[in-house]
């Protein structure tokens, strides 16, 4: 190995044989880049340059011209009750879910995280979760959730509580959709949980059960800051898929009712899909950017002080 | 991952008390493991626990079920029967003639299948070139493609579908509107899995391409035969996310497909939950339908997928 390393770096030192390993290096390097790339810059780069442009035009494509119009889009968007009522909707939504989800995975994992009988069975009943798509998700609790003939509300029957409207009620929908992506996301939040905890070395417990602790200070004290760069993942991935919440939404209640789930993401695909406002639209779009970018930064920064790296 | 072992918590609750024992001064600790001893179960308790969470878990699955082979006047029937009386299977083939699953599952296949081959391909290619060559600009495109990472798909979803539109006019009708193109093309490569693959790549040693560069082989034949090998882990975790991903996607074929012939699994079933929103037992049966090709490769290829989303949550490989 040492020849071998020798000797190219012996070819390398005369200066015609380093210049053309060097083009020959620069043509390689450009010719393996440039599918990829290509595709990319298509379809990521040039957009992202593109909607920043049209979010300062009136473009709806309906008019060949696109005029500049300045903050117009956006001056329109602070006035328009329908954007703030899908912001206070898609927080909300969002507090919600990603604890949510995340207790849920975190209580599911713990359990799981043994050797017992059936454990594969149970594990498979979560994951099972993650192979469903939104779409079949929202259908069947479309369906569980019905007011008239839906399971749920016969549940609610057998323990003394009167049926309830869910999806239709505009005080209950949007708790409805974060039930079914709850569940829809319990899997995924199990088998990162899992993984982290099969990490968690056994000395530490031991010392920790050694120094006097019992099962909950140990968990607490022990096992929760190791889990904590899990968590953190978790929580940054779950909470940027929860603010482009979209599938659920269009399936189930298309924004309604009254506006009840409207979302940032419906209702910005409604303003260029349906309304053709793509103008507008894009205006929407780099607001909800900001506002993913505005709470992964500030998930980061909390995180970092609670965040415990073993290296 | 390995095959995972009981350890983490499992242990705490054991442990904690056989450290216990140790102790000579905690005669609260042995009590309590006094106690524990009087009531034993002949199970451990977690199973308590797990299996009414199980039951919430797999409860939507079986209930999809149930109603997929009820009668219609059985679904709607209050209060429901939680177990059926007559298998009614006419279901699905109700189901099978109102809208073309077939279609939409072999077009599913064949956009998930074509955007894995794509994205190994490509990703591989410019990921490699990106952790070993050195090239002009490659810092600069290596930016550009980070920040495309980092912008969310609603941003660009807008101009994509009028450089989608614009493709299929004046260039290639294939990659057009209303072609399967359309949701290949766009997602032909992608920033995450180039940057996935170098990150792997800059783990490998770099001697055994060195030493196959001195014996004559040519950059290609280095990337294809001595480094796509020792990288199988990573471009298995590749395949399973870009298949997921590819396969569950709704928004971006919603907004190039209007033909029912060009259509997803999930765009068609959303577009026949649509057409049959409270025809319940023929919904279920459709969305059953729509359901088992997943299913069943989740659950053979199950060890690539979790192993691959547990990589994701842990940041590394």
């Amino acid at each position: 190995m040492t020849s071998i390393s020798l000797a190219r770096r012996g070819s390398g030192r005369s200066g015609a044989g380093r210049r053309r390993r060097m083009a020959s290096e620069q043509f390689a390097g450009w010719s393996f880049v440039t599918p990829g790339v290509a595709i990319i810059v298509l379809f990521g780069a040039v957009p992202i340059v593109w909607s920043a442009l049209m979010s300062f035009q009136k473009n709806n494509l309906l008019t060949s011209n696109t005029p500049f119009i300045g903050l117009k889009n956006y001056q329109q968007m602070v006035h328009d009750p329908v954007v703030s009522q899908a912001i206070q909707h898609t927080l909300v939504y969002t507090a919600l879910f990603v604890p949510g989800t995340m207790i849920a995975g975190l209580f599911l994992a713990v359990a799981m995280n043994r050797k017992i009988r059936f454990i594969n069975l149970y594990r498979t009943a979560a994951y099972a979760t993650m192979a469903i798509s939104t779409i079949s998700e929202a259908i069947v609790f479309i369906w569980l959730f019905d007011p008239s003939y839906g399971v749920v509300n016969y549940a609610l029957g057998k323990i003394g509580v009167p049926a309830q409207q869910f999806l239709n009620s505009p005080s209950e929908a949007l708790f409805v959709i974060v039930a079914m992506t709850i569940w829809g996301w319990t899997g995924f939040a199990v088998v990162v949980y899992l993984a982290a905890l099969q990490g968690v070395p056994r000395e530490l417990l031991e010392a920790a059960s050694i120094d006097g602790a019992g099962a909950w200070r140990t968990f607490r004290r022990v096992t929760l800051p190791l889990l904590s760069p899990a968590s953190l993942f978790l929580a940054v991935w779950l909470t940027i898929n929860a603010l482009q919440l979209f599938d659920e939404v269009y399936l189930s209640t298309q924004g309604g009712p009254l506006n009840a789930t409207m979302v940032l993401v419906y209702y910005l695909y409604d303003q260029a899909f349906q309304q053709f406002n793509f103008g507008y639209a894009s205006a929407i779009a780099y607001f909800l950017f900001l506002i993913i970018l505005v709470i992964t930064a500030i998930q980061f920064w909390v995180g970092r002080r609670f965040t415990y790296y073993r290296s | 991952m390995s095959e995972p072992r009981a350890g983490g918590a499992a242990l705490t609750d054991e442990r904690g008390e056989a450290g216990g024992r140790h102790l000579a001064g905690a005669p609260e600790a042995s009590r309590r493991q006094r106690a524990r001893k009087k009531r034993k179960l002949p199970f451990s308790p977690w199973h308590l626990v797990l299996i009414p969470a199980s039951l919430i878990l797999l409860f939507p699955f079986y209930w999809l079920i149930v109603t997929s082979v009820e009668t219609p006047s059985e679904a709607l029937h209050f209060p429901p029967e939680l177990w059926p009386h007559v298998l009614r299977f006419a279901n699905y083939v109700d189901a099978w003639n109102s809208a073309p699953f077939g279609h939409f599952f072999l077009n599913s296949a064949i956009v998930a299948v074509t955007t894995v081959l794509t994205n190994l391909v490509l990703c591989s290619l410019a990921g490699y070139a990106f952790a070993r060559f050195r090239f002009l600009g490659r810092g600069v495109l290596f930016a550009v493609i980070m920040a495309t990472l980092m912008v969310p798909f609603q941003v660009t979803m807008i101009p994509q579908f009028i450089i989608t539109k614009w493709l299929g006019v004046h260039v290639l009708a294939a990659v057009g509107i209303n072609h399967l193109g359309a949701l290949i093309l766009p997602n032909a490569a992608t920033a995450f899995g180039i940057f996935f693959l170098r990150q792997f790549f800059r783990t490998l040693p770099i001697e055994c391409e060195e030493a196959a560069r001195v014996d004559g082989a040519s950059r290609l034949t280095v990337l294809f035969r001595v480094v796509l090998p020792l990288a199988t882990p990573a471009l298995a975790t590749l395949a399973a996310l870009t298949f997921l991903d590819s396969w569950n996607n709704f928004l971006w074929p919603l907004i190039v497909t209007t033909s029912t012939n060009q259509m997803t699994l999930p765009l068609g079933l959303a577009t026949f939950q649509g057409a049959h929103s409270t025809e319940w037992t023929l919904l279920m049966a459709g969305n059953v339908m729509s359901l088992v090709p997943m299913m069943v490769i989740f659950f053979v290829a199950q060890r690539y997928f979790v192993r691959s989303v547990a990589v994701t949550g842990l940041g590394g490989t």
